[in-house]
């Protein structure tokens, strides 16, 4: 085996009553991509944090190149060649790509001098490794899916010989997530060393060297890729059996419940995301939009829900037409029953500044259960609040816990239990299981088949191919801001991903 | 690369920060003292002794604290909101104009506990529509509430001026001011609540019940933001503008609403010099407590448990250094308004100069005490 990259020696890190790392021993060789899996809340996230010099453990030891390190804050990381590129992006949303790049690392007096320098050295990292992003986009601009690039250009710019990812491939499509992992496995012969979080155990299968499992804090045990199965690496993490596969039963699609009409939207820089799109939903069925990150699922949602201004259309809930181009009131839309679990959990789903019994009611804060008179009826609430947790198994189990310091996947799950619970008679998803853990997986899959079996109408976007293939009764393909073709769910992945490719669409115009 | 401030624990975040920063105020400004050839151990003595050590200091310290409450309050509620309300200045002294208007009317007629709640809804409402244009503008056309609120105290500067010379100022009067207000338009002193305390006050001492009043505010103002279906959603805004719109919350009705309530609370800040003390309306009278109200709010964390004491420390400052410069020829008026200026600098402006630092030493004795906080930076 070769020299270690990494060692951490008995690592702990509790926050108040959770212990968040026991006793984490872990050696990472140089020159190998290292998985790191678990639950969500599992410590993952922590451990990483602390190898970055975000958290200080309680105790324990980090050697770097077999030298004991101290690292106090990322800079003392990046000193050491540790790069990191953050589960939750930590870029400056009205800087441009350019300018985040840099940021910190600016070097020179004037910003000028180093903005060229820096845009020629991006240009190079993107021809060697293909991470195409527009420099002067603004961050706000680009979709999650592009944000990510950023972050990655970010950690390569500042030479990192050592790269974290805390879960990269939660927002990017197979293929985008295949050209990532070839440019880990660049890395990786360049002789640097990766880690890489994820719950997809299909990624850890195909890139990683070794793996190991975490599970409530502890290291439970670390396994050579090659020597061991999906299978047993679920049961390490979750400590029972978990069912990979969706079990559904037929579809009994009722009558329309929800009508998309000629929807057009623009971005507030004009370009064209939805190209006068139309579909329906009806009642008992999930209809699942697949696409690359970036062809207007996004904004579709968006303007559905009512929290983007579309350029025109209508939605058609129960058969009453609501305009979208005016003031669309997502107030309104959600009162008519249609929930929306959002994208982006961070910015749009929840306040992670709000404890969590307070992110459990956002968007039906004025409904009167939760209120008295014009006072928050704070015991209503907590009770709600506690129920959910129970019912979703969100754990801290404790709703006056910042909701910043839930795990993703947990936050996640606060999102879905308010949304659900609501009983809507419609729910649009965004990325439900973007950064959840295989047995959470299970359980919000399930539930959204229970919703769909209630017959309730869902719309499922998700750039997990394998997510809209097993959870939906049709798909629908957006290519460049048009529905490009309905399928089944039995459909290929390779038939989608041409789709997705654009490649029929070009074909049918020529 | 952006570092996350990690979190202290409560009482350093709401004790021990202030008070280093303090101390550092306290050290600059006695540096100055030093400069000008005088003992600044002595210049403190005389600096508490004056605002705290006698019945009649109190009374005065008092008095200061509850125009920096009211404005403080109306700071905060603005920030919470993630306004910045610099306009508390302009919309206490129009709220003077509400005042002025329901005294002048009554007072020969009602008695002050009649006259007082409709000068309280004059005084609101006067300085809340005030507030109303720079937030109407902010929340339809964009335009940045900091520029229109500062642009709208020069206005009513303005609007005070025209009015009080050639609208209100009885005829024959030379002053710029209103009529004396007859019984009716003044407020009842507390100078008894202190001699209930053995302390020795004089009748003519300003404290009045504008301080209770402000106390209530500060609860209010509590049970507004935490404890309000309309709190909730200024928080809301307030942490981020994305979540708020996806809550249905309407972007210019909160931002409408939150500057009236804002502006609410300065204008009745009037109330106390007005028919506490002068018992007429002068030129001037809010003599920068608007501004002082916005170092008030960032000391005070922008919570009324924190305001209240933010504001009788610098209610000590202003009363102290009244007498500092008449004990110490050769500090003068101005020097004091340097020492103010520094402990604004030092417990507002420069809130985090020292936090890392602090956070740092935290960090390296008990690893276990600090976490990662991701609200800062999370506003879009
Ligand atoms: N700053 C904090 N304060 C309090 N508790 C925290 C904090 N950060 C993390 N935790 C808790 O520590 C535990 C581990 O969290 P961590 O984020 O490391 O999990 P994870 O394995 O990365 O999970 P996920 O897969 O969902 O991202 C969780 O129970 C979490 O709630
Ligand atoms: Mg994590």
């Amino acid at each position: 085996m070769a020299e270690a990259a990494i060692e951490l020696i008995g690592i702990n890190k509790s926050f108040g009553a959770v212990r968040a790392n026991r006793d984490i021993a872990l050696e990472i060789p140089r020159g190998t991509i290292h998985g790191i899996i678990g639950e969500n809340g599992a410590g993952k996230s922590t451990l990483m944090s602390i190898l970055y010099g975000f958290y200080q453990a309680d105790s324990g030891e980090i050697r770097v190149n077999g030298k004991p390190t101290n690292i106090k804050t990322p800079n003392d990381a990046i000193a050491v060649g540790i790069g990191m590129v953050h589960q939750h992006f930590m870029l400056v949303e009205n800087f441009s790509v350019l300018e985040n790049v840099i940021l910190g690392a600016e070097g020179e007096a004037l910003l000028k001098k180093s903005i060229a320098k820096a845009r020629s050295e991006l240009h190079r990292l993107e021809d060697e490794y293909g991470l195409e992003v527009d420099p002067d986009a603004l961050i706000e601009e680009l979709p999650v899916g592009l944000q990510q690039r950023v972050e990655i250009l970010k950690a390569l710019y500042r030479g990192a010989e050592i790269l974290i990812l805390d879960e990269p491939t939660g927002v990017l499509t197979p293929a985008e997530a295949d050209h990532l992992f070839r440019i880990l496995q660049q890395l990786k012969e360049q002789g640097k060393t990766v880690v890489l979080i994820t719950h997809k155990l299909r990624e850890i299968m195909a890139i990683t060297d070794n793996v190991s499992v975490m599970r409530q804090g502890t290291m439970v045990a670390t396994r050579k890729t090659s020597e061991t199965t999906v299978e047993e690496l679920a049961e390490l993490m979750v400590g029972r059996r978990v069912l990979l596969r969706v079990e559904k039963g037929e579809a009994k699609p009722g009558a329309v419940k929800l009508a998309v009409k000629n929807l057009t939207v623009r971005d507030s820089r004009g370009v064209t995301m939805v190209d006068d799109v139309s579909f329906d939903i009806r009642a008992g069925e999930i209809v699942g939009i697949a696409g690359v990150a970036g062809n207007g699922q996004s904004e579709l949602m968006e303007a559905v829900s009512g929290i983007r201004k579309a350029v025109s259309g209508t939605v058609m809930l129960d058969g009453t037409p609501i305009d979208l181009t005016g003031q669309a009131d997502p107030g309104e839309l959600r009162d008519r029953g249609l929930a929306h679990v959002p994208e982006d959990r961070h910015h749009v789903g929840l306040v992670l500044a709000f404890d969590e019994s307070e992110n459990s009611i956002l968007g039906y804060h004025d409904k009167p259960q939760y209120l008295k008179g014009p006072f928050l009826n704070l015991d209503a609430i907590q009770k709600d609040a506690q129920e959910k947790i129970e019912k979703y198994d969100i754990r801290p189990a404790n709703p006056r816990l910042k909701t910043a310091n839930f795990s993703g996947g947990n936050q996640q799950k606060i999102v879905l239990a308010r949304e659900i619970e609501q009983d809507p008679g419609v729910l649009i998803v965004g990325q439900p299981t973007r950064g959840v853990d295989v047995g959470a997986i299970e359980f919000i899959h399930r539930r959204l088949i229970a919703m769909r079996d209630q017959g309730k109408a869902v719309l499922l976007v998700s750039v997990e191919l394998d997510e809209i293939r097993s959870l939906s009764d049709r798909i629908l393909v957006m290519f460049a801001g048009r529905v490009v073709g309905e399928r089944g769910p039995e459909t290929s992945e390779g038939e989608l991903g041409l789709l997705m490719a654009g490649v029929e669409h070009k074909e049918a115009a020529e | 690369m952006s570092t996350p401030y990690a979190k202290l624990p409560a009482w350093a975040d709401y004790g021990l920060i202030p008070l280093i920063n303090l101390l550092v105020a306290f050290a600059v400004a006695g540096l100055v003292v030093l400069l000008v050839g005088e003992n600044p151990l002595r210049a403190a003595v005389i600096l508490v002794e004056g605002a705290f050590g006698s019945g009649q200091g109190i009374a005065y310290t008092l008095f200061y604290a509850t125009n920096f409450i009211f404005t403080g309050l109306a700071v905060a509620v603005a920030f919470h909101c993630g306004l910045f309300n610099i306009g508390g200045e302009g919309q206490a002294y129009i709220g003077g104009l509400g005042i002025a208007i329901v005294v002048l009317s009554f007072d020969s007629t009602l008695p002050w506990w009649v006259v007082f709640p409709l000068a309280i809804i004059a005084s609101a409402l006067f300085g809340a529509l005030w507030a109303l244009i720079p937030a109407y503008l902010q929340a339809k056309r964009g335009s940045h509430i900091v520029i229109t609120t500062i642009m709208f105290n020069f206005i009513a500067a303005s609007v005070m001026v025209y009015m009080l010379v050639n609208v209100l100022k009885p005829m024959g009067s030379m002053a710029p001011q209103t009529r004396q207000f007859l019984e009716g338009g003044q407020l009842p002193k507390l100078g008894w609540l202190l001699a209930e305390f053995g302390l020795k006050v004089r009748p003519s001492a300003p404290l009045n019940i504008s301080f209770l009043l402000a106390l209530v505010m500060a609860f209010l103002v509590w049970v507004l933001i935490w404890r309000t279906r309309l709190g909730y959603e200024i928080r809301t805004y307030g942490f981020s503008s994305k979540a708020a719109r996806y809550a249905g919350i309407s972007e210019p009705r909160i931002i409408i609403v939150t500057m009236l309530i804002s502006g609410a609370l300065a204008g009745m800040m009037a109330l106390n010099p007005i028919m506490g003390d002068q018992h007429n309306v002068p030129l001037d009278f809010v003599s920068g407590a608007g501004f002082v109200g916005i170092a008030v709010a960032l000391m005070g964390r922008s919570h009324p448990a924190g305001i209240v004491p933010a504001a009788i420390l610098f209610g000590m400052l202003y009363q102290g250094g009244a007498e500092l410069a008449f004990e110490m020829p050769n500090i003068s008026r101005d020097m004091i308004v340097i020492i103010q200026g520094l402990v604004i600098l030092f417990a507002g402006a420069l809130e985090n100069m020292f936090r890392p630092t602090i956070q740092g030493i935290f960090a390296s004795i008990s690893p276990g005490s600090v976490g990662i906080t991701a609200t800062k930076g999370e506003r879009a």
